[in-house]
């Protein structure tokens, strides 16, 4: 018996941003990340039959787009030539002692770290968010990432600026919990 | 004095910016007699500097619609 089973109806409110966030962090070029998120959700329509439910939904997802990444960049290196590694000791020769010594990370530089560290943490914020109820997500999207005016996200959802604080605050105040929980 | 959920609300307010002075000062007095509000203030601040940190995206609403509409033609 499957312990999970798919809901592509919820897919996009789920997942959507989820997704795009990791496929961002490995394109860098919002409208392919789009794309591949996009057919993702097909790809996974498609092979609903295979999905044998012992991953949750948003894992078996994750592992479809990952392959979408690789075969995108498979398809803009398919040149042999571009596919190549190229190494070079030094790329400015005349700078003081090109020994490798000098070349070779820090060790006891935390720095390049940060950047996975603050990818994980946008995945996981981003995991808290979608667990939040719809309406107090889409606020808090349009107000903390969209960096929406007050005035016009009230215009949009038709509300008036004090429903959108309660509900911001109750956005904020659920995250934070989740965060506490999963984060620290 | 103002109430807890009136500096909750300042709180959040702060969080964008969009508080004014007269409610700022409000803010702090409330904060120096009420020692959960502070601590509310304090993770509430956390949080904006988290989310500041990581790189957060999302797609536009308009978008996530339209993706929708795409799949549920194909289910």
């Amino acid at each position: 018996m499957a312990e999970h089973q798919l809901h592509p109806e919820t897919w996009v409110d789920q997942y959507a941003d989820y997704l795009f966030n990791y496929a961002v962090a490995r394109i860098s070029d919002a409208e392919i990340a789009k794309d591949l998120v996009q057919e993702t959700f097909f790809a996974g329509l498609k092979s609903a039959a295979n999905y044998k439910g012992t991953a949750a939904e948003r894992t078996w997802l994750i592992a479809i787009l990952k392959r979408k990444v690789i075969d995108h960049y498979r398809k803009i290196n398919s040149n042999k030539g571009k596919a190549e590694v190229r190494m070079n000791y030094s790329s400015h020769t005349d700078a003081d002692g090109d020994w490798l010594e000098e070349q070779i990370a820090d060790p006891l530089s935390t720095h390049e770290n940060s950047s996975i560290e603050n990818e994980e943490l946008g995945l996981a914020i981003q995991e808290c968010i979608s667990k939040l109820p719809k309406k107090q997500s889409l606020v808090f999207k349009m107000k903390t990432i969209q960096g929406m005016e007050t005035e016009d996200i009230c215009k949009e959802l038709g509300i008036n600026p004090s429903n959108l604080w309660v509900m911001i605050h109750r956005a904020r105040t659920a995250l934070m919990d989740c965060l506490n929980k999963n984060w620290f | 004095m103002i109430s807890c959920e009136k500096a909750a609300i300042i709180c959040n307010k702060k969080q964008y910016n969009e508080a004014t002075f007269y409610e700022k000062l409000q803010l702090i007095f409330h904060l120096l007699i009420c020692k959960t509000c502070a601590k509310f203030s304090k993770e509430n601040a956390k949080l904006t500097s988290l989310c500041k940190k990581a790189p957060l995206c999302c797609l536009p609403e308009k978008e996530k619609v339209e993706m929708k509409k795409e799949l549920q033609e194909k289910i």
